[in-house]
């Protein structure tokens, strides 16, 4: 029974990254219809340039904030500069952008960083909750973990629901021509949309490392996860995606402590197989039918 | 008010729009006409900035904008509202309407959308819902309330009849004219449906095969039985 | 006699039969004139090709795209691994690649039909999932499969008729690191050889139409699931074939060799040599095989250290990447292609354009 609660809650808590990330895919697919696989390396190169800061002996809220900021940037540079040109045009040759993409990052960070693995502080320490005289799976960085995706996710909603800028950019997401005519910036709320979704990738990236070590490659099984996750909540939903990364999350944390850890990818392989086959277009679709 | 001088638009080796010249004049409906394939549509969206022209110019309200872009019509006073209604059947009717306003550059305020909603009574009752609940009459009413929210000195009607019952077409159409008569707003109509535009409008501009046939008062082309039959189907 | 070989240059099958055969006696002088080092490398160009080769049919000619077939390869690799444990398992080696290529041809038949009805991102995403989950599969199953460490691949002496037939054709002892080689190449031509038969033949006509219109080609009576499946299970199969030379190369066969960056990289090789060129994957297999140590030797000289040196050329090569697809989606043969035809119009076309409506 200890077991069960501690799996469950092990799964939650990464089942918010999870759900974080997928929202970061779910973001740039609904506004450029471009799965960015790329998006785990971008979250690493974040992370790395908070760990520089934090290394250097900074607060760990600088480097926190700084890697947010730097995906805020990044994201907005390579929507502009790389992902424009292919925007609209032929889907298979943006995969390979963000794969290019991938690698040129995965390198550079490698080269620049070094890839060694490095530890990664985490605030709020890492030591279970007790609860009577047993330790539970929680501690205080898990929990600022939850809060800080609900957190992001709720500024999001509000801007996305709420402001101009929001409405916006739901516009030119769900018919660029129409928004164009109606005097949108298109090009503009593209860029913003790869900021915003590049900020959460971040965050995911930020929260994985936490106490946790951090190295080139940290972050790759983390963009099959977010997929996954954002498939089994449709990737035309943002809701859907935190639910799916919840789900998978949980569904993950059990393979691991009941099967092996080892088997965890397969597992997520298997489940985004039986989504694609028996519901392509989430578990949360209206229509169950879809072309994936 | 819109000027549109020996102006030529294709794609690729398809030429649509062959030398063509015509002025839309200011406080008036100019009706733009012809068959399916006549080079209606791809005129609309030469002019208002979605499609470049291989030659010619196009001037509104003494401004060039044949190299303009489209997001810049509305601010420029040019409102267009597309063909199939476009409406964005993702957002709610409130929404939809917003966005038109926003347009123009700065904020909504609460009196333009009641502005709106007093026009169009129908969409200040379902303000709330999607966009994709309304029905053709009233997703048509939507459209032209959105663009109307950028107080638009010009609107572009990419043929509105298409599949409304009539009578929406005649409200419709009396709609626009009040408009015209009440604000001073200029209208260009491109309609397949010669006859109701021809009724609605001052001036008909016919189109063939990209090139100008015809360019006279509404009521001299209604008159003209020839040309009715040959270029108009009815 | 002229005419003879210009009929035989005429049939597409005569065609390719020449070039392999010209192939042939290319790769004999070559590597019997080059240093072992340069021999491993070259073994290691073989698999890279044999691999590219498969996978350009797939994504260039079928419209498929692939992150798995690194997975793939991996399966090749260790049925061989576990034919090939000691010195005294006299599995013949061709019978050995012939089982890689079975056996990774019917996990690819599997996932070819998950696969099928799976287009862009999603299938992308779904071979993405297969890549990273297969290491896995090897790290678990560490009593048969040797974990992290892998297993260790023990190649059988060079057969006595082979040493005979390399010393009589070049005068020169085969060296083992030169008999791998021997093994890669020749599988390369006789993979190449089927791949360039199937893709000019009617199979390959089937597997263009579906990619360049789905709806065309089913009106025009082509079962799209089949055109779909039987181009990645050729892919696997190459795939199969390229992983076992990666294990007489290697020799070992461990989770570490087949990370995401190995079905990356073949990836690259096929982008920049042009998507769907066999003689594409040939380039970009060479340059991902010899561009490195340039690359590397460069950093060295530039002051980095040893470890951060090796990871520029995968930059240099990403960012290569995504010039190529930028500037010329049509890859380095493509381009070239290209070129080629837009120079013999330009010469050819006397008259106007045609006018237009």
């Amino acid at each position: 029974m200890q077991q069960f609660l501690n799996t469950a809650l092990t799964g939650l808590t990464l089942g918010m990254v999870y759900a974080a990330f997928a929202l970061a895919l779910v973001l740039i697919w609904r506004s450029t219809r471009v799965v960015n696989f790329a998006q785990a390396p971008m979250a690493m190169m974040t992370t790395f340039i908070a760990l520089v800061i934090i290394d250097a002996g900074y607060s760990y809220w600088l480097g926190f904030a700084a890697a947010l900021l730097a995906g805020l940037v990044l994201g907005a540079l390579l929507e502009r500069v790389v992902i424009r040109p292919v925007e609209g045009k032929s889907e298979i040759n943006a995969v390979i952008l963000t794969l290019g993409l991938f690698i040129v990052l995965h390198a550079l960070a490698a080269v620049v960083f070094g890839n060694r693995y490095r530890s990664f502080p985490a605030p709020f320490g890492l030591r279970g909750i007790e609860i009577g005289d047993t330790t539970i799976a929680l501690n205080g960085f898990g929990i600022f973990t939850i809060i800080s995706v609900l957190v992001v996710m709720g500024l999001l909603v509000a801007l996305f629901r709420y402001t101009d800028v929001g409405l916006k950019m739901r516009a030119a997401a769900f018919n660029q021509e129409v928004a164009r005519l109606l005097g949108v910036r298109v090009g503009h709320m593209l860029t913003l949309g790869w900021a915003l979704a590049a900020l959460v990738g971040s965050l995911a990236g930020i929260l994985i490392a936490g106490g946790s070590l951090v190295h080139p490659s940290y972050m790759d099984s983390v963009v099959v996860f977010g997929f996954v996750a954002a498939v089994l909540g449709g990737l035309d939903s943002p809701l859907g995606a935190v639910l799916g990364g919840l789900i998978l999350g949980v569904s993950l944390s059990f393979v691991s402590g009941y099967v092996g850890s080892q088997l965890v990818p397969l597992a997520a392989l298997v489940i985004l197989m039986l989504v694609l086959t028996l519901r392509p277009g989430g578990l949360f679709a209206q229509a169950p039918e879809r072309r994936v | 008010m819109l000027a549109l001088t020996h102006v030529s638009a294709g794609y690729g080796p398809i030429t649509a729009l062959d030398d063509v010249t015509f002025t839309a004049a200011q406080g008036q409906i100019t009706a733009v006409l012809g068959a399916n394939g006549a080079g209606k549509t791809t005129l609309l969206r030469t002019i208002s900035g979605l499609h470049r022209p291989r030659a010619g110019t196009i001037e509104f309200d003494g401004t060039r904008i044949d190299r303009v872009s489209a997001e810049r019509m509305p601010g420029l006073g040019l409102s267009q509202v597309p063909e199939g209604r476009g409406v964005i059947t993702e957002l709610t009717v409130e929404e939809n309407l917003r966005l038109g306003g926003l347009g123009r550059g700065g904020r909504v305020a609460p009196s333009d959308l009641t502005r709106i909603y007093d026009l169009f009574g129908v969409l200040g009752d379902r303000s709330a819902a999607m966009a994709s609940t309304l029905s053709g009459g009233e997703r048509q009413m939507l459209v032209i309330g959105r663009a109307l929210m950028a107080r638009p000195t010009m609107l572009l009607l990419d043929e509105p009849s298409l599949g409304l019952a009539p009578r929406i077409v005649t409200q419709i159409f009396s709609l626009l004219r009040d408009l015209v008569r009440d604000e001073g707003l200029s209208v260009l109509l491109v309609e397949q449906n010669a006859r109701s535009a021809l009724s609605v409008a001052d001036r008909g501009v016919v189109l063939n095969l990209g090139r100008v046939v015809a360019d006279a008062p509404a009521n001299e082309l209604a008159a003209d039985d020839q040309l009715r039959h040959a270029y108009l189907g009815f | 006699m002229r005419s003879r070989l210009g009929s035989v240059w005429g049939s597409t099958l005569g065609r390719h039969l020449l070039l392999a055969m010209a192939a042939l006696v290319v790769v004999v002088l070559v590597l019997e004139s080059v240093s072992d080092y340069r021999n491993t490398q070259l073994a290691a160009m073989a698999y890279l090709g044999i691999a590219a080769g498969g996978l350009t049919v797939l994504t260039g000619i079928n419209g498929q795209l692939s992150l798995g077939h690194g997975a793939l390869m991996a399966i090749g690799a260790y049925t061989a691994a576990l034919l090939l444990p000691d010195r005294d398992s006299s599995v013949p080696l061709t019978a050995v690649i012939v089982a890689s290529v079975l056996v990774t041809l019917a996990v690819g038949t599997v996932v070819g039909l998950a696969a099928a009805r799976l287009h862009g991102p999603y299938l992308a995403g779904a071979t993405l999932a297969l890549a990273v989950a297969v290491p896995g599969i090897a790290l678990y199953f560490k009593e048969t499969l040797g974990g992290e460490q892998g297993l260790r691949v023990v190649m059988p002496d060079i057969p006595v008729w082979a040493l005979d037939l390399a010393f009589f054709v070049t005068g020169q002892d085969l060296t083992r690191s030169r008999f791998t080689a021997y093994l890669g190449w020749l599988t390369l031509i006789v993979v190449f050889f089927l791949l360039a038969n199937l893709s000019s033949g009617r199979v390959g006509r089937r597997w263009r139409a579906v990619r360049d219109d789905e709806v065309a080609a089913e009106l025009a009576g082509i079962d799209l699931g089949r055109a779909r499946v039987s181009a990645f299970m050729v892919s696997a199969a190459a795939a199969g074939a390229a992983g076992a030379v990666l294990a007489f190369t290697v020799k070992l066969a461990a989770p570490s060799a087949f990370t995401l960056t190995l079905s990356l990289t073949l990836l690259a090789a096929i982008v920049l040599g042009g998507l769907g060129s066999l003689s594409g994957a040939l380039i970009g297999a060479a340059l991902l095989t010899f561009l490195p140590s340039v690359v590397t030797d460069l950093g060295t000289n530039a002051g980095l250290s040893d470890i951060k040196a090796a990871e520029l050329a995968p930059l240099v090569y990403g960012l290569v990447m995504v010039a190529v697809i930028l500037l010329a989606p049509a890859g380095i043969i493509g381009s070239l292609r290209g070129a080629l035809a837009r120079r013999r119009t330009k010469t050819r076309s006397t008259s106007p354009k045609g006018t237009a409506a």
